[in-house]
């Protein structure tokens, strides 16, 4: 898997799995989590400083910006307005001109205000952001948004959190076929048989945190999500065979007695 | 005089700029990013840059984060 780097907007990244930082018991178990899953990208929040608690711990204490591609987010957002401020924030905070866009719509669901998505895209991306969109399976929402200059997509598999797996694989596949840039399939993923589908497909990479930070053992299952990424990837890369309704035998008939 | 920093009021010293308010609160300043009066401040700008009486101050940076917000 050496060669087969996933290149966005002229940078390059080794792990095809891409990871959230959120509801890890501690930092440790973070850094171990995300260490064992092997991925080079990680998501974070921007929020607040604790200025009470001077022994707070930073995150990045534990992910170091040099050895992790850290891309922040504008997760809490429902607006344009705070979604762009807390794009700015985070790149005034310096670590680089990523972002992985949220406009949320609904706070049951988490699904993404397309509307409001392609908006703020447009704002960023005149201010020299690289933004990473977590969009809806739409295919015409996520052709809008590399059109306007996205340089990859990130449409979900679920709402965020939910476990469920890929509920509509065939707007993906359309997604997948349709857009010419790297497509990440971006939350509700729940095992690693759902990741591994993603990439079967031809998603370019997958992006988690609840399955990992969820699971009762969450580094054990860091390590599972890397494989089942990796496998996925080789698998879809390899060509799977066509699927038949009836039995094509795969021993020789002749020599038979 | 008093400003807000991270919506509580403080008092700090006159004349204080943003590198002095932060090395107060004993903060990395490499890692965060402050916004005056919803203005963004430039790195470069938190040694010249003097507070007034009645700033509110956001001073933020990363957390732990996937997707959404969570209450834990």
């Amino acid at each position: 898997m050496r060669d087969d780097r996933l290149t966005i907007a002229g940078r390059e990244f080794r792990s095809r799995l891409w990871v959230g930082t959120g509801k890890y018991k501690d930092f440790i178990e973070t850094k171990k989590a995300i260490d064992m899953s092997g991925a080079d990208v990680v998501t974070v929040a921007v929020r607040r400083v604790n200025i009470t608690d001077r022994n707070s711990e930073n995150l990045l204490d534990y992910l170091d910006p040099k050895h992790y591609t850290i891309l922040p987010n504008t997760a809490g957002c429902y607006t344009v307005e705070d979604a762009v401020r807390y794009a700015r924030l985070a790149r005034a905070a310096g670590v680089s001109d990523l972002v992985k866009l949220e406009v949320i719509g609904d706070e049951r669901t988490l699904f993404p205000d397309t509307a409001g998505l392609i908006e703020a895209a447009k704002i960023l991306i005149k201010e020299g952001f690289v933004v990473l969109p977590y969009t809806n399976d739409d295919p015409i929402v996520a052709q809008k948004l590399v059109d306007i200059g996205c340089p990859a997509v990130m449409p979900l598999a679920a709402p965020i959190g939910s476990g469920l797996g890929i509920r509509n694989p065939y707007n993906l596949k359309i997604i997948l076929e349709t857009v010419n840039v790297p497509v990440i399939v971006d939350a509700g993923v729940g095992t690693a048989s759902d990741a591994a589908l993603a990439m079967e497909y031809g998603a370019d990479a997958v992006l988690m945190n609840t399955a990992i930070a969820g699971a009762q053992e969450p580094i054990a299952m860091a390590e599972a999500m890397k494989y089942a990424v990796e496998a996925g990837r080789l698998a879809y890369k390899a060509g799977r065979i066509p699927r038949k309704l009836y039995a094509t035998a795969s021993s020789p008939i002749e020599g038979m007695l | 005089m008093h400003i807000q920093v991270n919506g509580e009021s403080r008092r700090v010293r006159e004349e204080i700029n943003v590198t002095g308010l932060l090395q107060d609160l004993q903060l990395n300043v490499e890692r965060v990013a402050v916004e005056i009066n919803l203005e963004i401040l430039d790195r470069g700008d938190f040694d010249v840059r003097i507070l007034e009486e009645g700033d509110r101050i956001e001073i933020m940076s990363f957390i732990g984060g996937g997707g959404g917000i969570s209450d834990s």
